[in-house]
């Protein structure tokens, strides 16, 4: 089966330790987490976490289900299967001479970052987007020589309804909820 | 020590406060029985216990002990068992007690302890991280921040282990919190966020189940502990009866049907009989009720069932599919699931016909029967196993220790009611039969409780001998003594070319060993006289209210049989052997 990279969006009660419980479930169960980040959201009580996982979608069943398990946890959705937004930031310090500044300039432009520092030996470029759109602005930044890098987890919002608050807004016909429904949650490894 | 700060540490009779909330809310949940041990952070709450004086409490040898009696009262009773200790020692003497209730879906609350909010991550005297260490091992976990939240988390925490799939939940009380002053109020009814157990399977799924049922030639029901949990014993037995299909309960599903019914097979697995696995390797539909499938029944997955189609019931959504796929999927009760099971199937304008499915178990059963070598001169554990299950009534509880004991037990034991079974099945947990005994023996008073712990086990836990006898508990235990660990042993014998590394025990006379603890004690060496000391052991133990011990020299190189070689194929199991004897 082949391995994807999937974001699963995962709702909690903002309370101690909870960041813990998720990222232990995952390290615990030898998921591989590619990324997380975790953030208040509009109710805050509640926070929510968006772990990226690679994996085949066996894995990813179990992943969602595991978590769904927890008590802190409110609601689990597998965003890969949806229509989303997805953000994540990446700082990167690249060598640039004076000469070469402008080609990196233009680079920035065209992934539409921003340049945030340059002195005579580098730059610091900012570059925010899906997972593709950032390694493919680190590639093309490799060649000059990446000093350094920091990247966010990524983040991610499905296009349609709230996973939230569950029946209300247009979308709502959309998929049936498969935390009012867990039966709905069977037909990822049913088809293998 | 300053005035106030002695002020703070101390609490001041009349004023209401947390630990007072602790009582209250044990009280509101009707708890009965504590099993803990008394220390520095946790001296507020035994202090409100003694104003309150409204519990029992069993004050154990190891906390470990306690952890063990509360998940045996626990299963015995289907009531969540009360843990209480100090922070640090007291706290982590738990975790294997926990991780145990955490692998069998034991319902027990735990209260542990703390150090002052003030002091945690300081490496206060006695601190331990017990919210992070338990993380894993428990169903959830709680530090409480502030008295006034006493109510919610404890009703929260009952709830929590008590619904769904059962579980142990941890409550790390810091001492500032137990002596800080509070109101007393009711906890406010508020089911927790999110945390929505399914219960009700899908009717949509029910009816797929039932019209592969409907179908099944070679059909095998496998039930397991979920089924106990449920209380669902009847529906399975009316179940099967109505369509025929023949049943084996797991380790943990003992007594779910009667050993002696006409449709049961037995255990599968690694020790189960030849029969399950071979009808379980043969069958074209599984119906898997309340059971994880775990590598212990399954055996190697790719050959335990290849040729059938799968139902799966289960509480928790994330054990189906897990270990095994599965056609049908209900997630639910294993209560209801087989209630609307039976139901749909007394629908049936006609059953499928199993005679020729039954007749060929039948086969089976002649040609693997469960035997062993009997003899004259040394006790057979399978023997002693059997003659314990005629002096017992149906509803007598059986505890064990881990080791070949207790799959002799499960293999011989006629278990034929639910809740009488109790043994370590996912841990595996050496020592936990002595204190799982008195727990269950406590819970349920009315019934004989009798542990049967290998010469190794029983040492693991032996302490707890003193908290039997000091609260008068009528169990008997019956070490079975081969003077090895022995199912080590046996492995060594199979798969290590006999290179007996560190498996033999020296175990002192346990007869002694209970008589110094103020309990009684025998010894038994000859087959003859083992049924009278065991009925002596009975009566004894109630007409004195001790607890007795039989130290019973058994058959030394005895094998549990059949044995699914590890990593093997179920359906190709070493099957009894009538003559092995060395
Ligand atoms: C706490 C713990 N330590 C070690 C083991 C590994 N182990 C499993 S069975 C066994 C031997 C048990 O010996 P005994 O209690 O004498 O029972 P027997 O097998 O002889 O019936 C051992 C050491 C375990 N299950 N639990």
């Amino acid at each position: 089966m082949s391995e994807e990279y999937c974001p699963i969006s995962v709702l909690v009660r903002n309370e101690p330790g909870v960041l813990a419980r998720v990222a232990g479930l995952f390290a615990r169960r030898g998921f591989n987490i590619n990324s997380l980040a975790v953030g208040e959201t509009e109710d805050p009580q509640v926070s929510r976490i968006t772990v990226v996982v690679k994996g085949d979608p066996h894995t990813v069943d179990q992943a969602v289900k595991q978590l769904r398990r927890l008590v802190s946890v409110i609601k689990v959705r597998d965003q890969s299967t949806m229509p989303r937004v997805e953000r994540g930031l990446a700082l990167i310090k690249v060598r640039a001479t004076p000469a070469q500044r402008g080609e990196i300039m233009q680079l920035a432009g065209v992934f539409r970052a921003n340049v945030d520092h340059v002195d005579g030996h580098c730059m610091v470029i900012e570059v925010s987007g899906n997972r593709n759109k950032i390694e493919a602005m680190i590639d093309m930044l490799k060649p000059y020589g990446i000093m350094e890098l920091a990247r966010t987890g990524q983040i991610v919002l499905a296009r349609v309804r709230s996973i939230h608050q569950g029946m209300e807004g247009a979308g709502s016909a959309y998929v049936p909820d498969p935390d009012e429904d867990p039966q709905a949650t069977y037909n990822v490894y049913q088809q293998s | 020590m300053s005035s106030a700060a002695k002020a703070k540490n101390k609490p001041q009779a009349g004023t209401y406060n947390g630990a007072d909330a602790v009582v209250d809310a044990l009280r509101a949940q009707g708890v009965e029985l504590i099993f803990g041990m008394v220390g520095g952070q946790i001296m507020p709450v035994y202090d409100a216990l003694h104003r309150h004086h409204c519990f029992g409490h069993v004050l154990v040898g190891h906390e470990q002990g306690a952890a063990h009696m509360a998940e045996g009262y626990a299963r015995a009773t289907g009531k969540p068992g009360v843990i209480m200790t100090t922070s640090g020692p007291g706290a982590t003497n738990l975790v294997t007690g926990l991780a145990d209730a955490f692998m069998d879906s034991t319902p027990v609350v735990a209260i542990t302890g703390q150090v002052a909010s003030t002091l945690l991550g300081n490496d206060a005297f006695q601190e331990a991280d017990m919210r992070g260490i338990t993380m894993p091992i428990t169903k959830h976990n709680y530090q409480v921040q502030n008295a006034d939240d006493l109510p919610e988390i404890f009703a929260e925490a009952f709830y929590v282990a008590l619904s769904g799939r059962p579980g142990p939940v941890l409550i790390d009380l810091p001492r500032d919190v137990a002596v800080s002053p509070c109101q007393p109020r009711q906890a406010t009814p508020m089911p927790p966020t999110g945390y929505k157990p399914p219960f009700k399977p899908h009717p949509l799924q029910v009816e797929r189940a039932l019209s592969l049922m409907a179908q099944a030639q070679r059909p095998v029901i496998i039930a397991g502990g979920g089924v106990i949990h449920a209380g669902a014993h009847e529906s399975l037995r009316k179940l099967a009866e109505l369509t025929g299909f023949p049943v084996s309960t797991t380790l943990m599903g003992l007594g779910g049907l009667p050993a002696d019914h006409p449709l049961s097979l037995g255990m599968p697995g690694m020790h189960g009989t030849g029969y399950a696995n071979l009808a379980i390797y043969n069958a074209d539909l599984l119906l898997v009720v309340g059971c994880r499938l775990d590598d212990r029944v399954t055996g190697n997955v790719a050959k335990f069932s290849p040729g059938s189609k799968v139902i799966h019931v289960d509480v928790d959504a994330s054990e189906i599919g897990k270990n095994l796929e599965c056609q049908v999927p209900i997630v639910g009760d294993a209560g209801q699931a087989l209630a609307q099971l039976l139901a749909g199937a007394q629908a049936w304008p006609e059953r499928p016909d199993t005679t020729a499915w039954r007749k060929q178990i039948d086969q089976w059963k002649k040609k693997y029967p469960m035997v062993y070598p009997k003899s004259d001169d040394v006790i057979a554990p399978q023997w002693a196993i059997q003659e314990v299950g005629k002096l017992l009534a149906p509803e007598d509880i059986v505890v064990t220790g881990v080791g070949q004991h207790q799959m002799f037990v499960a293999q011989y034991y006629p278990f034929r009611r639910p809740r009488t079974m109790i043994s370590s099945g996912g841990l595996g947990t050496m020592g936990f039969g002595l204190p799982a005994a008195i727990g269950a023996q406590m819970g349920a008073p009315e019934r004989q409780v009798v542990c049967f712990d290998g010469d190794g086990s029983f040492l693991m836990n032996i302490q707890e001998l003193a908290t039997a006898v000091r609260y008068r508990v009528p169990l008997v235990a019956v070490v079975l003594n081969n003077a090895w660990l022995g199912m080590v042993a046996q492995w060594q014998r199979m798969f290590y070319d006999r290179r007996m590394s560190q498996s033999e025990t020296a175990a002192p006379p346990y007869d002694k060993v209970a008589q110094a603890f103020g309990a009684l004690g025998k010894r038994v060496e000859r087959p003859e006289e083992f049924v009278p000391a065991m009925q002596w052991a009975l009566r004894e133990a109630k007409a004195q209210k001790l607890p007795v011990v039989l130290d019973v020299m058994i058959e030394r190189e005895a094998k549990v049989l059949p044995m699914v070689p590890p990593g093997g194929a179920n359906a190709e199991f070493i099957p009894c052997q009538s003559g092995d004897c060395q």
